[in-house]
């Protein structure tokens, strides 16, 4: 099969540089080719391990697993949006400073927990932002995710190691 | 920077927002049954108070849901 | 000697260490811990400006932000202009000059980085003085979470210029810091209080390293906020009251006791007040002369004003008549305080004149979740701040459904307080040297000048004399401009009233309010996943909406013509790839969405076969085109959409709007796909031997796979939906694959028509191939007034539907006339190319336009220039000369029909 290019591919290492020049008090990475579903009516079967579904509005889910799930083991008024977004997962004590510089909304612990997610902008590009047990995972739309870890990436500067 | 009670989402900046205008505008049931001075009016003539306005908006940035609020123009509280 | 009038201990700075800096070209020493202002004054420097309209030596008048006289240009290490000397903070190697009302931007772009935090809060204190301090620490105890923002280098408040409770407010700043859940932030000035309990703050950032920034802007959503931002003290309106040496006497008390300097040697104090007695008190233990104590309220009044470049004597007169000429330096001056209400005023709230105080204080009355503690409510007594600053912490701490805890204040011991004077205008003298606002150089004669005039408004007697309009926004004037406006008018100060206040409480450089919003990150950069091979291979990009797109792609020693050209030619005679992928994708589905595409469109969807494809074209209901696009039909309930590139969101939008608003009954979901699908664009005669060699499992036969249909198979290997449509009048296709394929696809069609000469081409090119056809571009070719039958495309309207979205206004008068502006071709002299935007006459010598060009291009096709144009009943003028202006004058052009190349559609199927 051939080569799949994730929107980020070309930036791995630039990402990786952060949690080093951060002494790891920012940490980010693309989690690439995620299956993601958009579906408008929740399927009955029970989800397979590692498959989340957030909910995006009051009939609009989505079904984020790992790679290489089918849209049609969802249901019919499933949509196949997986190469719509990518993944960028962050994580590091710093984190929530750093989003804080991007996004308006409240992340605080006590209001958004793990497991909570919310459709809003970061740094004026849309994005899912689900906070899971290890940090926060951004769903970026692909046209925007150079973008965005660009800006990740200068905003990390603020948490440079040793300053 | 209004907050607006998205009724799905919650609170939210007015810049994740657009603004739709007057609300309890509807679509005429039968376009054809109206003369053009009354085609106008559905098209163009909107209320502009100084005070309560019942109006649209639509959680753009969000959850792409359309609601209705009140709001006091003057103030910007949303009343309801 | 340095610093002559430092004192020998005592004060907030650090003494071991000295400050170098240079101001005026002049060599001074301060201390960390100074301001500019401060270590001025520790010089013995009271003259640092001059008054923007009169020249009049100006000094230092205050010790904050309200200072309205000392302003100075910064030259190093970067230029800023127009900041005021009380405001900066000393640090080694400042070079600044005083200025004379205006500064100078710096030439160079800023170095320095800004950037931007959001923060949610609880509790959200403002000043942390006595009130403030009180305030949080109260609602810290609850576990609430808690900002505190503060303009100074350390909290303290007003208690750093009386000299009290220090330790208090160490121990205080001390929890503070510790609490996990407060934000202590000082070197903060909230300037801007906006809905909602919204408030923007700028924090200066000192000594960091390059890479991190300078001032940041902190945007505060708070559940609640105490607002404990203080009083600033007013001066006295009387002649010569703008002297180096006049001195506000809280100033006065703040630099002896913070900073350790004397502002003189010898003063008289003229007040109306009992703080400026306290002044007197700290001053003179330090060492400061008090010539005499002039107290308004017994009787004194002052009489004259000596000195120019500095107050040299002044002249009182006593309760008993005699006057007295009293050699001073210093002349300090209390006309009260007034409580800083300009945030509570941003808030929406009122300012009202409160006889007892003397002053315009907050009502109280504020719709939003704020409450004011301390002196900026009027309380003026520091236990009485406290106690309130308490209170409010406790409230706030009950609304975000927390308990307080017991907190300790300090015990403080309160005089009796004599109530002020409310006094503006001291009589004597020329009003035309009795200044009101120092820094617009206003004065009683101004306003006199004005009320005489006919005005009684505060807001017009602004406007004219320029009050309160500076750089300070009125801080130190504000209120005595009321005052002295009602004196003249003769009625009571608090029917006149203040101006309003507006952001910002400070200045605010627009680097700070951009932070990181610059360059690229001004607006997001929108790439496709081909970006990569495009910028390797020599694209030049084009912004659409926030897209960057190929342009075009020059070879060496090719220029934009020769490079489209080249590209144009290749497409109508070879093969030729673009990508396309930028176009908006929406899948539309659910047992109702050909009913609901039937509304939106003009033509009729529903009778679309699974397998084909429609142009489609979307009015609003007031019949004005909105966008256009393809509409396929996936299954009977299942359709893909697409839009025009910047129109995406838009168009999805509109959906979800009628679909939410109008027809909730209808059984529709609409979701975005864009960046699902990677779009490559194959067009040109050779187009279809690229695309078998590819696809070989495809049916590429005229017959097997005709015009718009689509087809899904495999491409290069890869899954992919191919359609039979065009944007150029050639032979093409658009194949769509997975945005993580398109690398690969677009590599595999350059290899199998690299045989072919296969040429990639951008929007330039992309622009002459569907202007030569005649294909308008929503929102270049149209502006919101076009309707679909203005542009030709009345074969696109349907007349079999019974209603869809801009029907009936195609009847309306104004719709219908015959007149409308409609698009046409033209054809100009040879050679020339039309400037987009050109005014359409009938005549050389007419000066009334017809139309516009709306599109201009070079064609390879047709061997000339051409252009598309909306002209008034333009299509029953084909076959005319109308006149187009060029920048030095007109040329003639022949009007035509929009399609000007393959009109009778042979090249479609190859």
């Amino acid at each position: 099969m051939a080569e799949r290019n994730s929107p980020l591919g070309g930036a791995t290492d630039r990402l990786a540089a952060v949690a080093a020049a951060t002494g790891g008090a920012v940490t980010v990475a693309e989690v690439p080719f995620l299956t993601q579903i958009g579906v408008r009516a929740l399927p009955s079967t029970s989800t397979a391990v590692d498959v989340n579904v957030l909910q995006l509005g009051p009939d609009e889910w989505l079904i984020v697993g790992p790679p290489g799930l089918s849209a049609a083991s969802a249901d019919s008024s499933a949509v196949d949006v997986s190469a719509q977004r990518t993944t960028v997962a962050m994580g590091g004590s710093r984190v929530l400073d750093l989003l804080a510089m991007g996004c308006a909304i409240d992340l605080h612990p006590r209001v958004f927990r793990v497991g909570d997610c919310a459709q809003t902008t970061m740094a004026h590009a849309p994005v899912i932002i689900w906070r899971r047990e290890t940090g926060f995972w951004i769903l970026v739309r692909a046209s925007f995710a150079a973008h965005l870890a660009d800006w990740i990436v200068d905003a990390a500067q603020e948490f440079t190691a040793g300053d | 920077m209004m907050l607006i009670p998205c009724p799905w989402c919650g609170p939210r900046d007015e810049s994740e927002f657009h603004y739709g205008g007057q609300a309890g505008v509807a679509y005429p049931a039968e376009p054809d049954a109206l003369s053009d001075s009354e085609w106008a009016k559905y098209l163009f003539f909107r209320e502009n108070p100084k005070g309560p306005f019942r109006e649209r908006w639509s959680h753009s940035a969000g959850c792409r849901r359309w609601f209705s609020l009140v709001r006091d123009t003057v103030t910007n509280e949303v009343l309801r | 000697m340095s610093q002559p009038f430092r004192t020998a201990s005592g004060g907030l700075v650090d003494r071991g260490r000295a400050l170098a800096f240079l101001f005026d070209g002049r060599e001074y020493e301060g201390h960390p811990g100074d301001t500019l202002a401060s270590a001025l004054l520790a010089n013995g420097v009271h003259r640092v400006s001059s008054g923007i309209r009169t020249g009049r030596p100006r000094g230092i008048f205050a010790a904050g932000v309200e200072e309205p006289n000392a302003l100075v240009q910064i030259e190093e290490p970067f230029p800023e202009p127009m900041l005021t000397a009380t405001t900066v903070e000393l640090y080694d190697g400042l070079v600044a000059r005083g200025l004379r009302g205006q500064g100078r931007l710096a030439a160079d772009p800023d170095p320095g980085r800004y950037d931007g935090m959001y923060a949610h809060c609880d509790v959200l204190v403002i000043g942390a003085g006595p009130a403030g301090l009180a305030a949080a620490m109260v609602a810290a105890s609850s576990g609430a979470r808690v900002v505190v923002v503060d303009d100074q280098i350390r909290a303290g408040g007003s208690l750093l210029g009386t000299g009290e409770h220090l330790v208090w407010v160490d121990r205080v700043t001390a929890e503070l810091e510790a609490a996990p859940e407060v934000r202590l932030l000082t070197r903060t000035t909230a300037f801007g209080y906006y809905d909602d309990n919204y408030v923007v703050a700028v924090q200066r950032r000192p000594g960091l390293p390059e890479h991190r920034a300078r001032e940041r802007v902190w945007r505060i959503r708070a559940r609640r906020v105490v607002l404990a931002t203080g009083a600033h003290e007013r001066s006295l309106a009387f002649a010569g009251n703008d002297r180096p040496g006049v001195m506000l006497a809280g100033a006065a008390r703040t630099y002896v006791n913070r900073y350790g300097v004397l502002p003189g040697r010898r003063a008289v104090v003229l007040t109306g007040n009992d703080s400026a007695h306290d002044a007197a008190r700290d001053l003179a233990a330090a060492g400061v002369e008090i010539a005499a104590v002039a107290d308004l309220r017994d009787g004194w009044a002052i009489t004259g004003v000596a000195g120019t470049e500095r107050v040299e004597a002044v002249t009182l007169r006593a309760p008993d008549g005699i006057e007295r000429r009293l050699e001073a330096d210093l002349l300090l001056v209390s006309g009260g305080w007034n409580p800083v209400g300009a945030l509570y005023s941003q808030a929406g709230g009122r300012l009202v004149f409160d006889p007892g105080l003397a002053a315009f204080r907050p009502d109280g009355n504020c719709r939003q979740a704020l409450e004011v503690a301390g002196a900026a409510a009027g309380s003026y007594k520091l236990g009485v701040c406290l106690a309130e600053g308490a209170a409010a912490g406790k409230r706030a701490a009950e609304a975000a459904g927390l308990v307080a805890g017991e907190i300790v204040l300090p015990a403080v011991t309160e005089p009796e307080v004599t109530p002020p004077l409310a006094v503006w205008t001291l009589p004597g003298g020329d009003p035309a040297t009795a200044f009101v606002d120092l820094q617009r150089d206003v004065t009683v004669a101004d306003l006199t000048r004005a009320t005489g005039t006919g005005m009684r408004s505060a807001e017009h007697v602004k406007r004219y004399t320029t009050a309160g309009t500076a750089h300070d926004q009125g801080k130190t004037s504000g209120a005595l401009t009321s005052g002295v406006i009602a004196e003249l008018l003769g009625v009571e100060v608090g029917a006149l009233g203040v101006t309003t206040f507006r952001p910002p409480f400070t200045p605010v450089s627009f680097a700070a309010l951009a932070g990181r919003n610059r360059g690229m990150r001004f607006d997001p950069v929108r790439v496709t996943a081909l970006h990569a091979w495009h910028e390797a291979n020599g694209a030049l990009f084009e912004n659409v909406g926030q897209w960057r797109r190929p342009w075009y792609y020059p070879r060496e020693g090719e220029d934009m013509a020769a490079a489209v050209l080249r590209e144009c030619w290749a497409a109508r005679e070879g093969v030729a790839m673009m990508d396309a992928s930028t176009l908006g994708k929406i899948d539309v589905r659910g047992p109702d969405a050909a009913v609901f595409l039937d509304r939106l469109y003009t033509n009729m969807i529903s009778t679309l076969a699974p397998g084909a494809i429609r142009y489609g074209v979307m009015c609003r209901p007031d019949g004005m085109v909105f966008d256009d696009g393809t509409v396929i039909r996936l299954a009977e309930d299942r359709f893909l959409v697409t839009t025009t590139t910047g129109n995406a969101a838009a168009v999805l939008d509109w959906m979800e709007e009628w679909l939410q608003t109008e027809w909730p009954e209808l059984r529709v979901h609409c979701t975005s796909v864009t960046e699902q699908w990677a779009t490559v664009a194959l067009v040109g005669p050779d187009s279809r031997r690229v695309l078998a060699t590819l696809a070989p499992a495809l049916d590429v036969s005229r017959e097997g796979f005709p015009f718009m249909t689509w087809r899904d198979t495999e491409v290069a290997g890869l899954e992919a939906r191919v359609c039979r449509i065009s944007f150029s009048g050639e032979l093409a296709y658009e194949i769509n694959v997975s945005w993580w394929d398109a690398v690969t696809l677009w590599e595999a069609l350059l290899a199998a028509g690299a045989p072919l000469g296969i040429t990639p081409y951008g929007t330039e090119t992309m622009h002459v191939l569907r202007a030569e056809k005649g294909y308008p571009i929503i929102g270049q070719d149209t502006d919101g007034t076009v309707t679909p039958h203005d542009l030709g495309l009345s074969w696109a309207v349907s007349r079999k539907k019974a209603d869809f979205l801009g029907r009936r206004s195609f009847s309306r008068t104004d719709t219908a006339r015959p007149d409308r502006k409609q698009l046409v071709g033209l054809l100009p002299d040879a050679g020339t190319l039309l400037p987009e935007g050109s005014h359409l006459l009938t005549g050389p010598d007419e000066t009334a336009a017809l139309g516009h060009v709306t599109s201009s291009y070079h064609s390879a096709a047709l061997g000339r220039t051409f252009a598309l144009a909306l002209v008034r009943g333009g299509r029953g003028l084909i076959g005319q000369t109308l006149w187009a202006t060029l920048d030095d004058g007109v040329t003639p052009v022949a009007v035509t029909g929009s399609v000007l190349y393959d009109p009778e559609g042979t090249r479609r199927d190859g």
